[in-house]
């Protein structure tokens, strides 16, 4: 197997018996040996138990099981709950938490016949842009090691940059799938909420909280999605979606646009940086390749990162109440009454980011402040949502950078949340308004890869998918990976 | 001073569905220890809600009940404080939206009069777990087999201002919920369980005074008490020129008195905010209308009935239908051509001593009401006299449902005996034994006719129709 | 939804009570931690007052992505929990018991 293979690539070859599903996962299994130590994009690695699901694997084909995703590798960010393994939202709070039952993003997988081989780094409970506040130690950008992958799906972005694994899950709540993807050069779709079941997935924000995958090129993203994505009775919040053209993505790949789209270009997005002229020359590709460009306004996502900081903590403050020490995860020593087991549980199970966030959550939910802060928030997130409803009557998507910046250095920005939370500037409008988004490579800055996004109407990930799909056939940002001249 | 007391309750209502309302584990009572606490009661990390639809059918069917309005757009919010029992840290309950709106209900205590009750609201919840405190040394021990069960939690307005109105107030809540099948009502099981808020003020005072909140009441005679010592300790507090404080007490039925309960002193800033899990339910209005033509005839409609067409005393009209068991025997035993009269009579009779001396519930009675309405019509048609229709209903109590009445009343030599000429001989013959006393008798003194009419009851063993026995010794004078 | 006070009566020049907000979140802070928690607070919150400035006069509440109305299932039991598998990582447990510190009430 060539490193830096597709799941397309790897899937034809299993295909046409080039390997088998078992030899295809203990050759992954050598490379995470080998080089995961530097980036430690990996907390646990499932190696018996995959080479058991690829033997299993192996035996349906030979059975005459055709399913493109048969066998395939890949591995689950340790946010999704995956029944008698360790799953530890990258925290020392669940650091011995064995689930007890699967995500359904881990069953729907699983019986895909996709082979899970690890559980990747993430920030803890996913409150992070650079994956420095995992309990398990910070993941290294595989382009740079001295420079963070991005956060807070850190882990799943650098194992798949690095060729680790050609696929990952993410989650995304307010840019976890896309700034990562954007810092490591990768490929990372945060579909519209309610594509994917959040059932098992650990809850930081659950109005915003989004699974979506995380790949080399946007063929692999609709592969992936395929099998991720699906009604869930066990979810209020999953939708109930009949889009044909998902399935057939799977199995046809994906088509070419049929007409030139309409793009906008969010003014308030596109300030001077040093992000600005990969974004040029992309906006100059798509015009090539017939589409129409066009400045649009989305007034209000100035105020968007506010917003997204106090409807986040909020939601999180009260989810993360669960873990009280009482029924699984950290207990402290010898407690003295059932006040001390909660607070010192946890004070110690929590880092200091999930704590800043449970109090910052804590005090604008409280008497006195909600109206002026949630409910105010509350008020602007339909603002930004009309926003980009008034955006798309004129244009198909809209076309922006992923991140203010390319992947910066670590302990850069550790000591000032405010400046890291500027990180999210880009994606959380969208996620405000349950959105779905593209992050595709696009270029690079300071020798570091740099993505633009795709934002597309609810439900219409067929666009971006599309439209990157075009773009990726036309240029090979996508196709660079680190080690090699750029 | 006099002093006037200001009640409130609230009543958390135990929903009769199958499965909890947020999870798919069961709501049977009695399980072993966490055997019916599933993933999502348990809080499990990556958990999610998904709403019972029949809970939500009888929270509106308890609001058309109450004449209250039903809001078809709630929202469910969480509630956040700490305890050992609340597994995620919140409750998922609703604040400013409940389902059901303002109501009533009227409520006539014992030797009192009508009070109209106002009824602010009535809204959705989830049921915590229980800690049990005295099964491990220094441990308190947390089963969380109730957490999820669904709760609705009626809240009165402050209408009440005797333990007594309070105590009539809970009853008839649970006679409602038991009529409309939302709850079964097991006080003992913690089906039904109330909070009351009690304040005292000088009568005539239109301010209320401060408040305590008595919590985890689960008896109607504890309501009664708790509420009335709570009464008695504001009084003596003020008069003594003290100050009530706002807090939470429970009650201690074994000592009768309340205690401020430490463990809920703590600051309850509860943060409520809509849980991002479960989007507002909508109600259409369609499936109000379908539930308001499934409900049952209420207890004040029924009472009425009863009354008005068929004849009943209003006491024995409350009687039978304050319990929808007890109410539907009735209508049952009636409809199978029973007198309606004769029946209230047996039901709170005969049937009540029999079911209590055995501690059996009415829908476990062998006498049916079909046996109930064939044994009224032997009485009737005089085939039975009151003494043979008890022992008549002994036997049916023996028997149980599938028992014969004309076979038994047949087999047991029961009828009455109707024979003119063997009541004749039997006459006679009393007579010619008894000279003297049936001189007195031709005398005029007609207590003789009752000694008389007691002999041939002793001697036919009751059968005899004394109306009959009176006349034939009347012919003989 | 309302909990008192109008939308003006907080601001970030408010000094934020740590410790009560620790107490409700149930989180032991050491002094220090407190003071270092507060700073950040300060600064979350003066970012956070920059959206005070936008008008939602009359603009209805977002509090969901969807917009939508909730789902509901029927009432049918669909588990049957065994407390062994549930409790197998679990910190203190007795006779499928959760053990926590004795509570008075």
């Amino acid at each position: 197997m060539k490193k830096f293979s597709t799941l397309r690539t790897m899937s034809a070859s299993l295909a046409q018996g080039d390997f088998s599903s078992v030899e295809l996962i203990q050759d992954h299994i050598a490379h995470i040996h080998n080089e995961d130590a530097h980036l430690n994009s990996f907390i646990t690695l499932s190696a018996e138990a995959a080479l058991e699901q690829a033997a299993a694997a192996d035996k349906l084909r030979a059975s005459g099981d055709t399913r493109p995703t048969l066998g395939l590798p890949f591995a689950h960010k340790d946010i999704f709950c995956t029944n008698g393994v360790l799953t530890t939202a990258g925290s020392k709070m669940l650091s011995n938490f064995v689930a007890p039952y699967d995500a359904t993003v881990v069953s729907n997988m699983a019986a895909a016949g996709m082979v899970c081989i690890g559980k990747t780094n993430m920030d803890e409970f996913a409150m992070g842009s650079s994956n420095e506040t995992s309990y398990f130690g910070s993941v290294s950008n595989p382009w740079d090691t001295q420079r963070v992958p991005g956060g807070s799906s850190g882990g799943s972005a650098a194992a798949v940059a690095a060729g680790l694994v050609a696929g990952a899950t993410g989650t995304d709540t307010g840019g976890s799938i896309r700034q990562p993807a954007s810092l490591c050069g990768i490929t990372g779709l945060k579909p519209t909420y309610g594509r994917i079941s959040r059932y098992g997935m650990i809850a930081f924000a659950s109005s915003l909280d989004q699974a979506g995958p995380m790949t080399r090129d946007a063929e692999d993203a609709a592969l992936m999605l395929s099998v991720m994505a699906g009604f869930d009775p066990k979810d209020s919040t999953s939708a109930q979606r009949d889009d044909a053209w998902l399935g057939k993505m799977a199995t046809d790949g994906i088509a070419e646009l049929d007409q030139p789209l309409t793009i906008g270009l969010p003014e308030e997005y596109f300030q001077a940086g040093e992000h600005m002229h990969a974004i040029e020359a992309a906006k100059a590709e798509l015009e090539k390749l017939g589409h129409t460009l066009k400045s649009v306004s989305l007034p209000h996502t100035q105020a968007a990162v506010p917003v997204y900081y106090v409807l986040a903590s909020a939601e999180a403050s009260t989810n993360l109440s669960r873990y009280d020490g009482v029924r699984f995860g950290h207990r402290c020593d010898s407690p003295q009454s059932l006040q001390d087991l909660y607070e010192r549980s946890r004070e110690e199970g929590f880092g200091q980011e999930v704590k800043r966030r449970i109090l910052t959550g804590t005090y604008t939910l409280s008497v006195g402040y909600f109206d002026a802060y949630y409910l105010k928030a509350q008020k602007i997130r339909r603002l930004i949502a009309e926003d980009f409803n008034n955006a798309f009557a004129g244009v198909d998507l809209l076309l922006a950078p992923t991140a203010p910046t390319p992947a910066f250095n670590k302990n850069q920005l550790t000591d000032d949340p405010v400046a890291m939370y500027q990180q999210d500037l880009y994606t959380v409008p969208s996620s405000l308004a349950g959105l779905p988004a593209i992050s595709i490579p696009c270029g690079f800055s300071q020798g570091m890869p740099m993505g633009m996004q795709l934002i597309a109407p609810a439900f219409r990930e067929d666009l971006p998918l599309a439209l990157a799909a075009q773009f990726q056939r036309h240029t090979d940002w996508h196709l660079r990976h680190p080690g090699e001249e750029l | 001073m006099s002093w006037e007391a200001v009640i409130g309750l609230e009543i958390h209502v135990q929903l009769a569905t199958q499965s909890k309302i947020f999870s798919g584990a069961s709501t049977a009572y009695g399980a072993a220890p966490n055997a019916q606490a599933c993933n999502i009661d348990l809080g499990m990390p990556g958990v999610l809600p998904v709403l019972n639809e029949r809970a939500v059918e009888l929270a509106i069917r308890f609001g058309l009940a109450i004449d209250a309005q039903i809001n078809l757009y709630s929202i469910f919010d969480r509630k956040n404080y700490f305890y050992a029992d609340l597994p995620k840290g919140y409750q998922i309950s609703q604040f400013e939206t409940p389902i059901v709106g303002a109501g009533q209900v009227t409520v006539t205590p014992e030797n009192g009069k009508p009070r109209r009750v106002g009824i602010t609201r009535a809204h959705l919840e989830e049921d915590a777990g229980k800690s049990v405190h005295d099964l491990y040394p220094g441990q308190t021990a947390v089963d969380l087999n109730r957490t999820g069960t669904p709760l609705l939690e009626v809240v009165s307005e402050p209408d009440m201002r005797t333990a007594q109105e309070a105590s009539a107030y809970f009853r008839q809540i649970h006679t409602l919920a038991r009529y409309i099948g939302i709850c079964d009502g097991n006080l003992a099981e913690g089906s039904m369980r109330c909070d009351a808020n009690v304040s005292v003020r000088p009568t005539g005072q239109e301010a209320f005074g401060e408040r305590t909140e008595i919590k985890n009441i689960n008896s109607f005679r504890f309501v009664e008490q708790a509420i009335e010592h709570e009464i008695a300790r504001q009084i003596d507090v003020l008069e003594a020129g003290g100050r009530i404080h706002r807090e939470t007490r429970l009650y201690d039925p074994d000592k009768d008195e309340t205690r401020s309960m430490r463990s809920k002193e703590l600051s309850n800033d509860y943060r409520y905010f809509p849980d991002p899990d479960l989007m507002p339910l909508t109600i259409s209005e369609a499936l109000v209308e379908r539930i308001r033509s499934e409900l049952p005839e209420l207890p004040d409609a029924r009472c009425a009935r009863y009354g008005d067409q068929l004849g009943l005393s209003a006491s024995d009209a409350t009687a039978i239908s304050s319990d929808i068991d007890r109410a539907d025997f009735f209508d049952a035993a009636v409809s199978a051509g029973a007198n309606a009269k004769q029946c209230a009579n047996w039901i709170m009779g005969e049937l009540s001593a029999y079911l209590n001396k055995q501690a059996m519930p009415l829908s476990a009675s062998p006498v049916t009401p079909s046996l109930l309405a064939q044994l009224i019509a032997r009485v009737e048609d005089s085939t039975l006299s009151s003494k043979t229709a008890k022992t008549l209903f002994d036997a049916l109590w023996e028997e149980g449902p599938s028992a014969d009445v004309d076979g038994l009343i047949s087999s047991l030599n029961l009828a009455q005996m109707s024979d003119d000429g063997a009541l004749t001989q039997i006459i006679d013959d009393l007579i010619a034994a008894n000279p003297k006393q049936f001189e007195e008798l031709r005398g005029g003194k007609d207590k003789m006719l009752g000694f008389f009419v007691g002999q041939v009851m002793k001697a036919t063993q009751g059968k005899a129709n004394p109306q009959q026995v009176n006349e034939i010794i009347r012919a003989k004078l | 939804m309302s909990q008192e006070t109008p939308e003006t009566s907080a601001t970030a020049q408010d000094s934020i009570d740590v410790a009560h907000l620790a107490g409700l979140a149930r989180l032991a802070l050491s002094d220090k931690a407190s003071a270092e928690v507060a700073a950040d607070l300060q600064s979350i919150m003066a970012m956070i007052d920059a959206m005070r400035a936008v008008d939602t006069d009359g603009v209805q509440p977002l509090s969901h992505p969807l917009d939508a109305a909730v789902r509901l299932r029927s009432d049918v039991v669909t588990e049957s929990p065994d407390p062994q598998h549930f409790q197998r990582h679990a910190p203190a447990t007795a006779d499928q018991y959760y053990l926590v510190p004795r509570v008075v009430e």
